[in-house]
């Protein structure tokens, strides 16, 4: 056998596995989509968004205490940290820049990224849930705020640093005070990438379970009191899908469908504006 | 004309320094709201540190009713269910990146590629739901037992983390120019001897750092396991067993907790872990990867 063939024999075993693993990876990853959009449209009616929870067994039961609550957690959380997570940006792209202080931020952000997020639930409970002395709807919202903080600050420094210099030295050779070259120049310049960074980061934390589940906990009816523990469609999905109970696990496949729906969505959508930035 | 630009120019200079000011305070709030999550750990830690010592670490008998604290269950199931997931998920994300950056015909790339990336911001709670309904069946079918097991956690952590590993390897292996490609195709060379010779010595770093990421991600994830891994705090050689990990006995347990020593074991999990997967993604971060893409 001549070195040649040898290559091209080795080579196609090895494409021939890299395509096989593609195909099972991809399988698996379609596998559970598609459960997920037969067994959330399966679930999928008119109650779920206007019932409350009910015991099993309950005909009139639905999500709508879950959905209200994830609406008002995530939405608490993306009020507080987008506008800190894009000033702290700022810092990092326009004042700090390769200082010292500016990389270590950066490096601890980007490792927070990627930290377990059941600790900061840990955290939260102790600052938080344990001196109130009881679950609440702001605890969850504020460990929310935590994770979402570093995504937001990274995309932002990242999507600043994208904006041309020679528009902010435009700016500032016609007399205007760094602050308005920033708000006025820079911002309007980076506004697509700024906005797939909320995007993005709203679509992780609406996901996530782990720092809900000691913070904010769970509540079977609907309360849009954020003193109170509160239900999240990821804490409720988790409860109803390990009971026993065949319809609540249903209402669970209906919240893992709407939720997966919503954050592709955003997921899609940040993309879509990212490409059309690059398009321009 | 020099007074009024003074006059503007003392308001924007107020301006200024309150915009600096504000955004620098806000960026360094960051560095202390660490710091100050590692002292809380730590702080709530410490009636467990004194009572148990460095018996925390070594007991393998987690008995909150007597009092009895042993992590070392706990841990042993989150190295194992870890390493049984990046047994099974790094061939796959290595051979799916292959794909997506040399194999892939130019129409598929985009579309397969994005649906990697979509994958993997599926919240990991829906991959467990799927583990518990789908794949614990298959598993009881297979080898016996309740199907709630390490093995099973394993598999569903390994598929959890398969998209974002396949999608971090591809974009590290992605950073290899061009023109090195396209000499060593000009030069006779094979698809397999491009990746080998020149894809993988580029971007070995890339690849091996993006490996070390997924890994501390499933070091730290919940949900894809607490499903299936059963909660139960023993050592045992047979993956077919229900075990624990870190995250699956916090979840588990943190609201049960009754008792102060109870909770400040707790707390000492939470903080090993974080300590753990901090490390781990440090070392792929700064040994590795240096700089720079956003990590999402």
């Amino acid at each position: 056998m001549t070195h040649t063939t040898k290559r091209i024999i080795m080579n196609n075993i090895v494409m021939t596995l890299s395509t096989i693993s593609a195909v099972i990876g991809m399988g698996f990853l379609f596998w559970i989509l598609g459960i997920l959009v037969i067994n959330g449209v399966d679930a999928l009616t008119w109650t779920i968004f206007s019932q409350e929870g009910a015991p099993p067994g309950y005909e009139n039961s639905g999500l709508k205490h879950a959905l209200i609550g994830q609406l008002l957690i995530v939405g608490a959380a993306t009020v507080v940290g987008v506008p800190l997570g894009i000033l702290a940006g700022t810092y990092l792209s326009e004042y700090g820049q390769k200082a010292k202080l500016a990389e270590t931020i950066r490096d601890i952000s980007d490792i927070m990224m990627s930290a377990p997020s059941i600790v900061i639930g840990a955290f939260v409970y102790a600052v938080v849930v344990a001196p109130m002395g009881h679950f609440s709807g702001w605890a969850g919202s504020i460990a929310l705020t935590i994770i979402m903080l570093p995504i937001i600050l990274r995309t932002t420094d990242d999507m600043l640093n994208l904006v041309p210099s020679t528009l902010r030295e435009a700016a500032f050779a016609l007399g205007a005070p760094k602050y308005k070259v920033i708000i006025q120049v820079v911002y309007r310049g980076a506004k697509a990438g700024i906005l797939t960074g909320i995007l993005l980061g709203v679509a992780r934390v609406a996901g996530e379970t782990a720092p809900l589940l000691f913070t904010s906990f769970n509540d079977n009816f609907l309360n849009t009191d954020m003193n109170e523990p509160m239900a999240s469609l990821t804490v409720t999905m988790y409860n109803y899908a390990t009971s026993p109970y065949e319809d609540w696990q249903k209402l669970g496949w209906a919240a893992a469908f709407i939720l997966s729906m919503f954050i592709l969505t955003l997921n899609i959508l940040g993309k879509l504006f990212l490409l059309k930035k690059k398009g321009r | 004309m020099a007074n009024i630009l003074n006059g503007r120019d003392n308001l924007s200079i107020i301006l200024d320094k309150i915009f600096a000011h504000t955004s620098k305070f806000i960026a360094v709030s960051i560095l202390l709201l660490v710091a100050w999550i590692f002292t809380v750990l730590l702080q709530h830690s410490m009636e467990s540190i004194t009572a148990l010592g460095f018996d925390f670490v070594t007991e393998t008998k987690w008995a909150p009713n007597l009092e009895k604290f042993g992590a070392l269950p706990a841990i042993y199931g989150s190295v194992v269910s870890t390493f049984l997931a990046m047994i099974l998920a790094v061939p796959l994300a290595i051979g799916v990146a292959i794909y997506l950056s040399e194999l892939a015909p130019a129409k598929l790339k985009t579309p397969v590629g994005v649906s990697i990336e979509l994958l993997a911001a599926i919240p990991s709670v829906v991959y467990g739901m799927w583990g518990l309904f789908y794949f614990v069946p298959i598993v009881r079918d297979l080898v016996g037992g309740i199907g709630i097991s390490m093995l099973t956690a394993g598999i569903v952590l390994s598929i959890m983390i398969l998209p974002f590993m396949a999608a971090v390897t591809r974009d590290a292996m992605d950073t290899t120019p061009d023109i090195l490609k396209e000499s060593a195709y000009a030069l006779g060379g094979t698809r397999w001897d491009v990746i080998k010779d020149i894809i993988i010595p580029y971007a070995k770093a890339g690849i091996i750092g993006s490996l070390i990421l997924a890994l501390g991600r499933a070091i730290g994830e919940t949900m894809a396991v607490t499903f299936v891994m059963g909660n139960v705090h023993q050592i045992s050689m047979d993956l077919t067993l229900p075990a624990t990990s870190i995250p699956v006995t916090l979840a588990n347990e943190f609201t049960e907790a009754s008792s102060g020593l109870y909770y400040s074991s707790l707390f000492q999990l939470s903080l090993l872990l974080l300590v753990i997967s901090f490390t781990i993604i440090s070392i792929a971060k700064f040994y590795f990867l240096r700089r720079k893409r956003v990590g999402l």
